[in-house]
């Protein structure tokens, strides 16, 4: 796979220095992709369809090869958590055995895992639906199993794949609420895909803004992780402006992809 | 009683009893002889005054019927199986499924004769006929894993037996329980053409040789009784596979539930 690892304390948690991905089609997803991430951030990547959000998350995770380019690691690769876009759950398998899996192949046992997996789920407030199937729940509490299945790994860094983008807009604010909720118990790295400038805002530390075609990096935007995210952060001017500075940004990015 | 009642049950029931009645009248008062269409009272009483002969015959394709689908099922999966390991094999080995797919069972029929006993033939013949929709449903099915979740299933470090049998196997059971469905009704088709064709009399005659037999006889009643049985047969396979999907999807699959209106 061609990951690296080095061994400095300061160094951040992982970082893709001119990091290129292209497909076999011919397609450039990414060209020179610098990005750091540190430990503690919730770090969103903005942009279009098309400039390689998700590829990052994929490559971080090590689901595909990068093309070019270091990709490195302080002290390898930890723990890591992934949801998807869609809930991905297994439709045979009742809650709980969902949120299992990833002990499962890892050879611990139901009994053993049992505690854990009653926590995650308690964690997404779903206590109680350990024996329901897949298709008996609602979209945002398959995202919620979902995210316990994450969750059950105890992950450093957990990678999520715009998880709230098919979600109407009251379930996928409350589940912003609970990520937040979550975030701090977790004291986990979040990297966060999404389209959306104001949930990125709204979640982030730090949102980094991506181009389309080949996918890159165009601007880096800190939000000041002091504030408190509730409805007055939403209503302040503070968001606002972050929100204005973001979309700026995005526009630049759409208007500089070919 | 509500009119979902009505059209659920009432409407089919009716029908069929409409149709039986209607049949019973039409050969009694235009006094039609009994070896040209006997009347469903004639065709009861045959069935049970023959009801040795055809049980026996019944037994013979019955036995021939499960013990082509079971080496079919065994067949279809473990090469769908092989597929999925080793995919070069898919290749190699597909035409020859289509192949024996796509060519009747009943041009088949009398070259197998040539080579093997006739009841080994017949047998041959009703398992060439289910294998294929077991194969090419399982095989389907073993490919249609949601992507995502063997990305999953990669991330975890899975093994490959881990992703088959935790993932692939469950993805593909609705798939193969399809194609047991289409296999099991086919077994008996040709078990059924298979008999017909070879044309073994005595102990081992099949409910297609009764056919044939009381054909030659214008024995017609006893006809309509073995194809009474052989429908039957074949309803019960049916409805057999269906309640076995029933029970193992229900749970989870969109398939296997109905939908709120």
């Amino acid at each position: 796979m061609g990951v690296e690892i080095c061994s400095d304390p300061t160094a951040p948690l992982v970082s893709l220095r001119g990091v290129r991905k292209a497909f076999k089609s011919g397609t450039v997803a990414l060209e020179r992709m610098d990005l750091d991430v540190h430990d503690g951030e919730f770090l969103s990547l903005l942009g279009p369809s098309g400039c390689g959000k998700s590829t990052v998350l994929r490559l971080i995770a090590g689901l595909t090869d990068k093309s070019d380019g270091h990709i490195t690691w302080r002290g390898g690769q930890p723990s890591l958590g992934f949801v998807f876009q869609e809930p991905t759950l297994a439709p045979w398998s009742d809650v709980a055995t969902n949120v299992w899996l990833p002990l499962r192949l890892k050879g611990i046992s139901r009994a053993d895992a049992r505690e854990r997996v009653e926590d995650a789920l308690e964690q997404v407030g779903l206590t109680g639906f350990a024996k329901s199937y897949p298709r008996e729940l609602s979209g945002g509490m398959k995202m919620r199993v979902s995210i316990a299945r994450a969750l059950v790994m105890r992950p450093a860094l957990l990678l999520m794949d715009e998880p709230f983008a098919a979600l109407d807009e009251i379930t996928r604010s409350r589940l912003n609420d609970d990520l937040l909720k979550l975030r701090k118990s977790l004291s986990a790295t979040i990297i966060f895909v999404t389209h959306s400038v104001y949930e990125s805002v709204y979640l982030s530390t730090r949102i980094t803004v991506m181009a389309a075609r080949p996918g890159r990096v165009v601007a880096d935007i800190p939000v000041d992780a002091s504030h408190t995210r509730d409805e007055d952060f939403r209503l302040g001017p503070y968001y606002a402006e972050r929100c204005r500075a973001t979309s700026a940004a995005l526009q630049t990015a759409m208007d500089c992809a070919p | 009683m509500n009119r979902e009642h009505v059209e659920d049950y009432i409407f089919p029931i009716g029908l069929f009893v409409l149709a039986i009645g209607g049949w019973e009248a039409l050969v009694r008062i235009e006094n039609i002889p009994v070896y040209v269409l006997p009347s469903p009272s004639k065709i009861a009483v045959t069935l049970v005054e023959d009801w040795d002969t055809l049980f026996r015959s019944l037994m013979v394709t019955l036995s021939i019927t499960f013990e082509a689908l079971f080496a079919a099922i065994v067949g279809g999966v473990s090469l769908a199986l092989a597929f999925r390991l080793w995919r070069p094999l898919e290749r190699a080995f597909f035409p020859f499924a289509v192949v024996m797919q796509v060519t009747p069972v009943i041009s088949i029929a009398p070259l197998l004769l040539v080579y093997l006993s006739s009841s080994t033939a017949v047998l041959v013949c009703a398992f060439l006929v289910a294998f294929f929709p077991i194969l090419a449903n399982t095989a389907l099915g073993l490919a249609s894993a949601d992507h995502n979740l063997i990305d999953l299933f990669e991330l975890y470090g899975a093994s490959k037996w881990q992703q088959l049998v935790l993932l692939r196997l469950p993805s593909a059971l609705p798939y193969f329980l399809g194609g047991l469905r289409i296999g099991g009704g086919l077994a008996l088709i040709g078990a059924i053409v298979a008999e017909i064709a070879a044309g073994s009399a005595g102990q081992g005659a099949g409910l297609a040789f009764r056919i044939v037999e009381s054909g030659f006889r214008l024995n017609i009643p006893r006809m309509f009784a073995a194809l009474f049985l052989i429908s039957v047969t074949g309803i019960l396979i049916f409805v057999f596979f269906t309640g076995l999907s029933w029970l193992l999807l229900h749970r989870w699959h969109d398939s296997a539930r109905g939908r709120e209106r």
